[in-house]
This record gives C-alpha cells, structure tokens and sequence, in this order.
C-alpha cells in the first residue's frame, strides 16, 4: 500500500487532478468539434424535444 | 407538431400516438406546481417582513419566533428548498418523462416524494422558528430533517433515473443531463455538509463532525455548490428545455451545451473557498477558488449565450411574448451574476465586498433574476398545457414582467450602493491612524438602501401575486372547459 501514500499529498495530487480534468475537457472538446459528421449527428438531438408535442392525457 | 419535429428521427410512432391511455403523471406535475406558487408567496412575504424588520426594527416586537435571526432562514429555506425545489421538481418530472416519452416508474414514489418534500419544508420551517438551527448557512435543518431529506432525495434520484433507464428515445436530452448533475450532486453535498453528532438520540441539537476551519471549509464547499449545481444547473435544464419550446425552435447549439454541462460539472466543485478569502484558510486554497471562479465565466458565458441565441432570427417574439421576455430577462441576469461572481471572487474585491450588502445583492440578482424569472417564464409556459387551455391573460403575465424587473433593479441597486458605502466605511481611517466610522455610522448611512430594498421586495412579491391569480383562473378555465368537453361529448354520444 506503500504506492497509495503517493496520492495523500497535495504536491502529487494537485498536478494530477489538473492533468486528468484537462485532459478530460479537452477529450470532450475534439469528441463534440472533431468531426463535422459526428457534430450533424450531435446537433440532430436538440429537435427531440418538439417530437413529442400532441398533448396526449 | 412543428416542422422541425416533421423532420425529425424522434418523431412519434404511430402506436404511441393511437394510445389514448394516460400515458404520462402529470398529476405529480400539477401538485408540484401548485406548491411552487404557494411557496413563493410563503417565502417572499417572510422575505419582505424581514427586509422590514432591517429598516425598522420594533417589527421584531420582542417576540422571538418572527425576530430576524429565525425568520431569516425561514426566508431562505421557503423559497430555495419550497419555491425553487418545487419547482425543480415539477419540471424535472414534466421534462423527463416528455423526452424519454416513459411515465414515472412509480406513482407511489412519486407521492411520495410530493408529500415528504412538503414536510420536510414545513418542518424546517417550523423548528427554525422554535430556535432550532446547526447555523450552516443554507444548511439550518437539525439532523432527524436532514435525514428526512436524504431519505426523499434518495427516492426522487431512484425515481428519476429508473425513468430514464426505461426511456423510449435512445438519446438523452440535455436538460436530463443537468437534472441528474443536480440530483447527484445535491445528494453528495447534502451528506457530507450534515454530518453532525447528535447530543443525544431524543434531542434536536447536534454538533457538526468538523471542526476549525475544515468545517468552514465544508460548510462553503456546500453552499456554494448548492449555488453551482441547486441553483444554476438544475435551472438550466429548465432553461434546455422552455425556452426552445417556447421560442419554438430547437436550442442554438447542441454541442455548446455539452460543453457548457461538462464545464460547468468539472470547474464548480472547486470554487467554494472564495467564501473564505482573508480568514485562516491556507491562502493556495484561496487562490485555487478565485482562479476557478475566474475560469467558470466561460461556460457561463456560454451557456447563457446558447441561451439567448436560441432565439436568433424571432427576435419579435421578445415584444409579443410575456413569457418569453421572462426567459430571455432571465439569461441575461444569469449572465450578469456569472461576470459579478467571478469578480467578487478576486481576494482585492472581496476585501471590499464581503461581509456587506454586496453579496446580498448579488445572490439576489442571480435567485430573483435568474431562477425565479426562468421559474415563472417556464410556469407560464407549462401551466396552461397541464390544464389543457390557454393562459387566462397574457397582459396580467406582461404587468407580473415588469413588476418582478422593476422590483429586481430596485434590490440589487439598493443592496450595491449600501454595500459598497459600508465597505468603503468600514475601511476609511483618519490621520491618526484610527477607524474613521464607528460601527452605527455605517448602519445609520445604509437606512435608506434598506428601506429601498424592501420596496423592491413589494414589487415582487406584488408581481408573484398577479401570477397567482393569473395561474388560478387558467386552472378554472380549463376545468370548465374539460367539463363543457364532457357534457358536449356525453349529449353527441346521446344522438341529441
């Protein structure tokens, strides 16, 4: 368990908690802008909500 | 159906659309509703009578369950957990099952979370009235309530994401997104920021399981996520939602909401501590907090332009429509307070801002600016589709707009210039190197912002009045007209 003792500072885990968190958001970023096709598909969910429009009881 | 919705993947299928069963609980929708109003009247009254008790304070009358010390929290906790949860819930119920097109999974749950979410309110309410409080701002509840709303909160997350489990759409919107953000979220930091000792098992008083400033530290790792995720996030999913509906075209851009969700879920968690600039916080904690607030402009800013550009080409819709001048008045105060926050935030700004009006003034812009107005915008919109008819006057909805905005600019201008008087009071000294204002001096310069600010609470509490009445004859409008439906349909199947 000698490894765990690694993440109990704040020196070690302060970088590492910026690394993943950006790595994470830019990960996002290239998911969401990367691709034009992908971006159609992606932009294609905001209609959803108008499917669904009959007021049914 | 719109055009849009024509071309649409999600359209319906024809069977669902045959289906003339209830196919949704709306009845949940319309209880949570209804309790949003009444909250609201509950909470801003209170919220104008201590603003009164500030200006002139005989109004305490010596009698301690009305003096402002109890009645503060009684303020805030009707109109954050009674008005804004209501809220919260009757939208989420309302938005969830629409766009997963999949009922509740329990009617019972849902009853239940109805009528627990109401006690734990009224109980709150009325053991801060006794004296009962832990002091936790926005956490006052004594332990047996704060289980109480744990066991609530754990039903609604339950209830909430089985129904999105049991979705027919295979994608899920936005809106449901922050939902879930928020219900999570609140679940994690209702816990944490509760764990107390009970003095003992019979008695109300506990004492909280941190201490020094590791428990400040809590406290404000709470309240202001409880801002990030209770008050911002769960209201942009109603934002998602009700302004593309009501604009009647879909959001600006989907994949900026994706980021916007995902900024806003990663970068909040971490600002709590500029609530604690200048005390025995250790001063990198400080700084991390100001530097994530800074940072937090961004998705915000994106967000509320996602918003507001939602309505890009139907610009005229802001001079026809009441409701949507709430929504889009609404963006632009989330906007607002998402450039004042960040501001206050810097460790130089908040020497001067903190401890004073200025805060107050700046939680009101983003609670009466921001989440009631996207409140009543998305009320109006929704009440009249749950009773099947239209909104009783649409004038009354513009006459409640401008007294709520009025009302609004008055708080914050009021609480702006009287904190800012006291900041610069408190800081002056002469040229002996003494205070130069005693305490009351600030008090006595500040009077008439107080009195300022509780005409401002009048108007709109005046303007939560109209839409009560407003609210309510559309509810009897659509009754009589379900019964005149009936009695036509009853004399057509009688071959008169």
């Amino acid at each position: 368990m000698e490894w765990f003792m690694w993440f109990t500072k704040f020196d070690h885990t302060q970088p590492l908690v910026l690394v993943i968190l950006v790595v994470l958001f830019v990960g996002i970023s290239y998911y969401v802008y990367g691709s034009s096709a992908r971006g159609k598909r992606i932009e294609s969910h905001k209609n959803m909500i108008f499917s669904d429009d009959d007021d049914k009881r | 159906m719109s055009s849009v919705a024509a071309a649409s993947p999600y359209a319906l299928g024809a069977d669902r659309a045959a289906a003339g069963v209830e196919e949704y609980n709306f009845d949940i929708v319309k209880k949570f509703t209804i309790m949003t109003l009444v909250w609201a009247v509950v909470g801003m009254s209170v919220g104008v009578y201590i603003a009164s008790e500030l200006a002139w304070p005989f109004l305490n009358f010596g009698i301690p369950y009305i003096e402002f010390g109890r009645f503060r929290p009684v303020h805030t906790t009707s109109v954050i957990l009674g008005f804004g949860g209501s809220a919260l819930f009757a939208t989420s119920y309302y938005i969830v099952q629409r766009t997963c097109q999949a009922r509740l999974i329990s009617d019972f749950a849902a009853s239940f979370t109805f009528w627990g979410w109401q006690a734990c309110v009224i109980l709150a309410d009325a053991s801060y009235m006794m004296g009962h409080t832990t002091s936790r701002e926005y956490a006052e509840m004594e332990w047996p309530l704060a289980l109480l709303i744990l066991v609530v909160w754990v039903v609604y997350m339950n209830l909430f994401i089985g129904t999105i489990m049991r979705r027919k759409q295979p994608h899920i919107y936005v809106a449901n997104w922050f939902y879930l953000a928020f219900i999570l979220a609140v679940a994690i930091l209702h816990v944490f920021n509760h764990l107390a000792i009970p003095v003992s098992m019979f008695s109300m008083k506990s004492y909280s399981l941190f201490s020094g400033v590791q428990d400040a530290m809590t406290q404000w790792w709470y309240g202001h996520n409880m801002v990030g995720f209770y008050l911002t996030a769960a209201f942009l999913g109603m934002m998602y939602y009700f302004v593309p509906k009501q604009a009647g075209r879909p959001i600006y851009s989907y994949r900026l909401s994706i980021v916007h969700f995902w900024a806003l879920a990663f970068m909040y968690m971490w600002v709590g501590a500029h609530h604690l600039h200048w005390t025995a916080l250790p001063d990198w904690t400080s700084t991390l907090a100001a530097t994530f607030s800074i940072l937090l402009l961004m998705p915000s800013w994106g967000g509320m332009i996602n918003g507001i550009m939602t309505l890009s080409g139907a610009w005229d819709k802001l001079r026809t429509d009441p409701v949507m001048r709430f929504m889009i008045v609404a963006l632009s105060f989330y906007g607002m307070s998402t450039f004042e926050g960040p501001m206050m935030a810097l460790k130089e700004v908040n020497a001067l801002s903190h401890y004073t009006n200025w805060t107050v003034g700046h939680v009101h812009s983003g609670a009466l600016g921001w989440v009631a107005m996207i409140s009543f915008g998305s009320l109006y919109h929704l009440i009249p589709k749950l009773w099947n008819t239209r909104l009783y006057s649409v004038r009354l909805a513009a006459v409640h707009f401008w007294l709520a905005t009025i009302g609004i600019v008055l708080y914050i201008v009021a609480m702006w210039i009287s904190g800012i008087t006291q900041g610069l009071m408190w800081r002056a000294y002469d040229q002996f190197g003494n205070l130069q204002y005693s305490f009351i001096e600030s008090v006595a310069a500040i009077h008439p912002f107080y009195v300022m600010r509780m005409i401002g609470g009048v108007f709109f509490l005046s303007g939560v009045l109209v839409m009560v009445f407003n609210v309510t004859m559309t509810i009897l409008q659509g009754k009589r007209e379900e019964r005149q439906a009936l009695a036509a349909g009853g004399l057509a199947g009688a071959g008169v």
